[in-house]
C-alpha cells in the first residue's frame, strides 16, 4: 500500500520535472542520423560536405586542434583520399623551429600535423571577438546537450539515444531568429532559439547558398544548398571529429553482445545440467511458508 | 562441518560442457586482444614516424649534419674527394666488419654517406671528424669508425648502420623511405 | 582460514611437494571449491563474484590507460583525447574503465541493498560486514579521485567543491584543504597527487577484498531464509554450483556493460567534461556522477556548512552500526513483514535522494531532501531498533532445503518469537 503509493507520487514528480526544470528553451527538435541506432553509418558525403562548411564557415574563428588532416583519410570518416589529404595539409602553415639560428618558422602543414588554430592563444581569440574566445569544435558535438526529463531519460537508454549535442547543434544554427516582441537583446550578442538564455555571442554564421555543393554528373544538386542542409552536414562533421571511431565501436558491440548471447545460453543451460544433480533449484526464493501461525 | 551434497560425477564429458568451455576461453582470448594491440604504437607516433625529408644544397663538403627520424639520430655526411678515396682504398678482408664503401653508399651517390649515430657498442653518440680515420670516435670506451662509418677500432662490433633512406632528387633526401642502401 | 578442514588432496609428487612449502592450493580448493554454500542461493547472491570481476576490469583497463595518461594540468586532456583518437583500442578501454566505475556502483548497490533486506550484516557477520563499508569508501575516493583526472571542467569543479568540503572542520579545516591541495587552490599539485592515490587505492581495495571473503568463510554465506545450514542437503559446493551460476549471472551482467559501452557510453557522463577545465568559468549545474547523488542531496540539505559534512558522512558510517541498530532476532526480511514496507519505503527514499541530488538546490526540491535526509536517518536511529521489539515476524521454515522444498508443516515452524536462533552462530 505504501509501496503502492510512493510508486504513484514518484511518478507524478517525474512527469512535472521538466515543467519546473526546463524554463523557456525549447527542446531541440530530433534529427534523423545516419549513424544513430546499433547499425548506425556515418554518410561520407555528409561527412565531406560538412567539413567544407566547417572550412569556409567556421574555421576563421573556430579551432579544430585535436583532429590531425591524416584523420580525414582514415576509414570511418570521410575518407578523402591520401593524395587530397596532402595537398589540402600543404595549403596549411604550421609554426615549428627553432631552426639553427634560432628563430621559429612556417612550414607547409603534413598529413600527420593537426589543424593549426586560427588564433594563436586563447586571449587573441577573445581579442577579436568581442572579449568571448571561440570554442574549438573537435569535441563539440560531445560538449553540449539538453535536459531530457522523465520518462525520456529512461527511454533513451533502451533507444541508445546519444545524439543529444547532434540535435542541439543542428536547431542552435538552424535557432537565429529576430528577437521575439519585448525581448531586448544586449549589445554585441543574438537573439537564438536554442541557445540556454537565447542571447548568444556567435551571429549567424550560415545563410542559403553561402557554401557551393558538388553537383551530380547532370549538374543537379544532390543536396539542396541551404541553412538546415548546411547545419546538418556540419553538425554531422563534428560528430564524427568528436567521435571518429564511431562506426568501429558500434561494429564491435553488435559482435561482442551477439557472441555475450551465446556464452550466456551456454551457461544457462550448463548451468540448469549441474543443478538438476541436485534436483534443480526449485525456486530458490525463500517464502514464507503458507501455513497460519499456531 | 556439514557434510555437502554429492552427485555422481558425469562419466563422459559432455557436449554442454566443452561448448560452455571453449566458448569461454574464446571469449578471453579475444579480451586479451585489444589490450596488446594497445600497447603497439599508436596513430599520432606511426604518422610522427613517416619519412623526413633533408634539403642537401646548404650541407658543405666535409660537413656532417644531424637528423632525427623515429627518434634515432642519424648522421648525414657530404664527404670530400680524399674522404671518398680513404673510404674506398682499403682492404675489406681486413675490417671487423666486411663490407666496401660501395655497399653503403646510393650509387653515383658516393659524396653522401647516412648512417645511424649511435656507437654500436653501447650506444653513446660518436664525435665526427675525430679518431685515427678522421671518420668518428666514441669517447666512451674509444671506438673508432672511418669516412665510410665502418668500425676500425674499439670494442664496437660491427659498423654504423644505414637507415633506409632514398634520393628524391639530386639536391633532396627522403630519410626513411626506400630502401638500406 | 575458514572453519573447514581442506579435503584436498595433492595428487602428483610435485603437488605434494609445493603443497607442503605453500598450501595455496590447498586454501583455494576448501575456500572456492569445497566451500559449502546454501543452496537456496538466489541471483543476489552473484554480485560479489560480478564485483571482483568488475575490480579486476578497472585494475587492468585502469593500468593500460595510465601507460599513455599524462597526469600534468596543461596534457591531461590532450592525453585522454590521444587515447581516444590515436591509441589502438584506447576508445575502448576508456569507456571501459569509465563506464565500467559505474558497472561497478551498479553491482555494489544491489550487493548492499541486498544485504540490508536479508539481514547479512547481523552476527555473526558483523566485521564482515564492517569490510564492506570500508571497501565502498574506498571505491568512492577511487571513484571520485579518477574523475578528476580527465581535466575537464566537471572534473576540475568537482574537485574544487568536494574538497572544500573539508574548510568545514573547525580549526584545522583550511590547512587539510591546502594540504589536499598542493597549492592555493585545485590545480597541477591535485592533479599529481590524485593520480598517484587513485593507482594505489585499488590495490588497498583489493587487500580489504581479501578480508572481506576471508571474513565470510569464517560464517560461510546467509542466504534468503536467514537459517543457517544445518545439515548436508542444505548446502552445495561452491564449485561447481556456484561457479557456473556466478558464470550465468557475469555473462548476463557483461552484456548490460556491453550495451553502455558500446551503444551509449557517454550517457552516464556530463557533456561538460569534454570542455577543457576552465578555472574562471563555473558550469551552470556543478553535478556528481550519478553514484554521488543521494550522499550528495543529504550534504545540501542541511543550510550549515559543517552540518552537512557531517550528515553526509554520518549517512555511511552509520551502516557501521546496523549490526547493533537492528534489534530483530530475524535475520531475512522475507519473514518481517512490517520491516518489508518500511524496507521498501526505504529503497524508495534513497531512489528519491539520488533524483534530488542532480536538480538545483532550490524551490521545494530543498524542503524535499529535507524531509528525505531526515526519513534515512529515521530509518536506522529509529524504525530498525523499534521495530525489531514490536515486530511479530513469521515463522521460519526448518531448514533451508525444507524452505526450498516449500515444505508446509503445520505448526512445525519455529513458533514465533521464540530463538529465532540463527542470530548468534556457535
Amino acid at each position: 500500500m505504501i509501496k503502492r503509493t510512493l510508486l504513484v507520487a514518484a511518478a507524478v514528480l517525474g512527469l512535472a520535472s521538466p515543467a519546473l526544470a526546463a524554463g523557456e528553451t525549447p527542446v531541440p527538435p530530433q534529427v534523423s542520423w545516419s549513424f544513430q541506432g546499433p547499425f548506425g553509418t556515418f554518410d561520407r558525403a555528409q561527412l565531406q560536405r560538412g567539413f567544407k562548411v566547417y572550412r569556409e564557415v567556421c574555421a576563421s574563428c573556430h579551432g579544430l586542434s585535436y583532429v590531425a588532416f591524416r584523420n580525414l583519410s582514415q576509414p570511418g570518416g570521410p575518407e578523402f583520399s591520401e593524395a587530397q589529404v596532402r595537398a589540402l595539409a600543404a595549403e596549411y602553415k604550421i609554426q615549428d623551429g627553432p631552426n639553427d639560428a634560432g628563430d621559429m618558422f612556417e612550414r607547409p602543414a603534413r598529413p600527420a600535423d593537426r589543424f593549426p588554430a586560427p588564433f594563436p592563444n586563447e586571449n587573441a581569440a577573445a581579442a577579436a571577438n568581442g572579449g568571448k574566445a571561440p570554442p574549438d569544435l573537435s569535441l563539440m558535438a560531445k560538449a553540449r546537450t539538453y535536459e531530457r526529463g522523465f520518462p525520456w531519460f529512461v527511454i533513451d537508454v533502451f533507444r541508445q539515444y546519444s545524439e543529444n549535442g547532434a540535435d542541439y547543434l543542428t536547431a542552435l544554427l538552424n535557432g537565429y531568429k529576430p528577437a521575439p516582441q519585448g525581448f531586448t537583446v544586449p549589445e554585441g550578442g543574438h537573439y537564438n532559439e536554442y541557445y540556454p538564455g537565447h542571447v548568444i555571442a556567435m551571429p549567424n554564421p550560415l545563410s542559403d547558398g553561402q557554401v557551393e555543393y558538388p553537383k551530380a554528373e547532370d549538374g543537379k544538386a544532390i543536396v539542396p544548398e541551404t541553412v538546415d542542409q548546411y547545419a546538418r552536414d556540419v553538425t554531422a562533421f563534428l560528430v564524427w571529429t568528436a567521435e571518429p571511431h564511431l562506426e568501429a565501436r558500434k561494429r564491435l558491440g553488435f559482435q561482442v553482445i551477439l557472441f555475450l548471447l551465446l556464452l550466456s545460453g551456454l551457461l544457462y543451460f550448463t548451468k540448469k545440467k549441474i543443478w538438476a544433480r541436485v534436483g534443480g533449484e526449485m525456486d530458490g526464493h525463500a517464502t514464507p511458508p503458507m501455513t497460519h501461525n499456531p | 562441518m556439514a557434510e555437502t551434497t554429492t552427485a555422481a560425477e558425469p562419466t563422459r564429458r559432455d557436449f554442454l560442457y566443452i561448448a560452455t568451455g571453449a566458448a569461454a576461453v574464446i571469449g578471453g582470448a579475444t579480451l586479451v586482444w585489444p589490450f596488446v594491440s594497445s600497447l603497439a604504437p599508436d596513430a599520432a607516433t606511426v604518422a610522427a614516424g613517416a619519412p623526413v625529408e633533408l634539403d642537401l644544397t646548404p650541407i658543405a663538403e666535409g660537413q656532417i649534419v644531424k637528423v632525427f627520424w623515429r627518434g634515432k639520430l642519424i648522421f648525414v655526411r657530404h664527404r670530400t674527394a680524399d674522404e671518398i678515396k680513404a673510404a674506398q682504398d682499403v682492404n675489406i678482408a681486413s675490417l671487423k666488419d666486411p663490407q666496401p664503401d660501395t655497399a653503403r653508399v646510393k650509387e653515383g651517390k658516393a659524396p653522401w654517406l647516412v648512417v645511424y649515430g649511435n656507437c654500436t657498442h653501447l650506444g653513446c653518440v660518436p664525435l665526427g671528424q675525430q679518431g685515427e680515420y678522421k671518420g668518428w670516435f666514441c669517447p666512451c670506451h674509444g671506438s673508432v669508425f672511418d669516412t665510410s662509418g665502418r668500425v676500425r677500432g674499439g670494442p664496437a662490433p660491427t659498423n654504423l648502420p644505414i637507415p633506409p633512406y632514398t634520393f628524391v632528387s639530386d639536391t633532396k633526401l627522403l630519410i626513411g623511405a626506400g630502401e638500406t642502401a | 582460514m575458514s572453519s573447514h578442514p581442506t579435503t584436498y588432496v595433492p595428487k602428483s609428487a610435485f603437488a605434494k611437494w609445493f603443497e607442503s612449502r605453500l598450501p595455496i592450493v590447498g586454501l583455494i580448493h576448501s575456500s572456492f571449491v569445497a566451500f559449502p554454500v546454501p543452496r537456496n542461493l538466489t541471483y543476489f547472491w552473484t554480485f560479489g563474484a560480478v564485483l571482483m570481476f568488475m575490480l579486476i576490469s578497472q585494475i587492468v583497463t585502469g593500468v593500460f590507460l595510465a601507460m599513455y595518461y599524462t597526469p600534468n594540468a596543461a596534457m591531461a586532456f590532450q592525453s585522454v583525447e590521444h587515447i581516444m583518437r590515436d591509441v589502438n583500442y584506447g576508445w575502448l578501454m576508456r569507456y571501459l574503465h569509465a563506464n565500467g566505475a559505474s558497472m561497478f556502483f551498479i553491482a555494489v548497490y544491489i550487493h548492499i541493498f541486498r544485504n540490508f533486506y536479508y539481514g547479512s550484516y547481523k552476527a555473526p557477520r558483523e566485521i564482515l560486514f564492517i569490510l564492506g563499508v570500508i571497501i565502498f569508501i574506498l571505491m568512492m575516493a577511487t571513484a571520485f579521485m579518477g574523475y578528476v583526472l580527465p581535466w575537464g571542467q566537471m572534473s576540475y569543479w568537482g574537485a574544487t567543491v568536494i574538497t572544500n568540503l573539508f574548510s568545514a572542520i573547525p580549526l584545522v579545516g583550511e590547512t587539510i584543504v591546502t594540504f589536499l591541495w598542493g597549492g592555493y587552490s585545485v590545480g597541477n599539485p591535485t592533479l599529481n597527487r590524485f593520480f598517484s592515490l587513485h593507482f594505489l587505492l585499488p590495490f588497498m581495495i583489493f587487500g580489504v577484498v581479501i578480508l572481506h571473503v576471508w571474513a565470510l568463510h569464517v560464517p560461510g554465506n546467509n542466504n534468503p531464509t536467514g537459517i543457517p545450514i544445518k545439515q548436508g542437503k542444505d548446502a552445495v559446493p561452491f564449485h561447481p554450483y556456484m561457479t557456473v551460476k556466478d558464470g550465468f549471472s557475469l555473462a548476463i551482467f557483461l552484456i548490460f556493460f556491453a550495451w553502455w559501452v558500446f551503444y551509449i557510453p557517454n550517457y552516464l557522463g556530463h557533456a561538460d567534461n569534454y570542455i577543457p577545465a576552465n578555472p574562471a568559468v563555473t558550469p551552470a549545474h556543478i553535478v556528481p556522477e550519478w553514484y554521488f547523488l543521494p550522499f550528495y542531496a543529504i550534504l545540501r540539505a542541511i543550510p550549515d556548512k559543517l552540518g552537512g559534512v557531517i550528515a553526509m558522512f554520518s549517512a555511511i558510517i552509520i551502516w557501521c552500526f546496523l549490526p547493533w541498530l537492528d534489534t530483530s532476532r530475524v535475520r531475512s526480511t522475507a519473514y518481517r513483514p512490517l520491516y518489508k514496507q518500511f524496507f521498501w519505503v526505504f529503497f524508495a527514499v534513497c531512489v528519491l535522494l539520488g533524483w534530488l541530488g542532480a536538480k538545483p538546490a532550490e524551490g521545494w526540491y530543498v524542503i524535499a531532501s529535507q524531509i528525505c535526509t531526515a526519513y534515512y536517518f529515521i530509518h536506522f536511529l529509529v524504525i530498525l531498533p523499534v521495530l525489531g521489539f514490536i515486530e511479530r515476524p513469521l515463522p521460519l521454515p526448518n531448514s533451508i532445503l525444507d524452505s526450498v522444498l516449500g515444505v508446509q508443516k503445520s505448526g512445525a515452524g519455529m513458533p514465533v518469537g521464540a530463538a529465532a536462533e540463527p542470530n548468534t552462530k556457535g
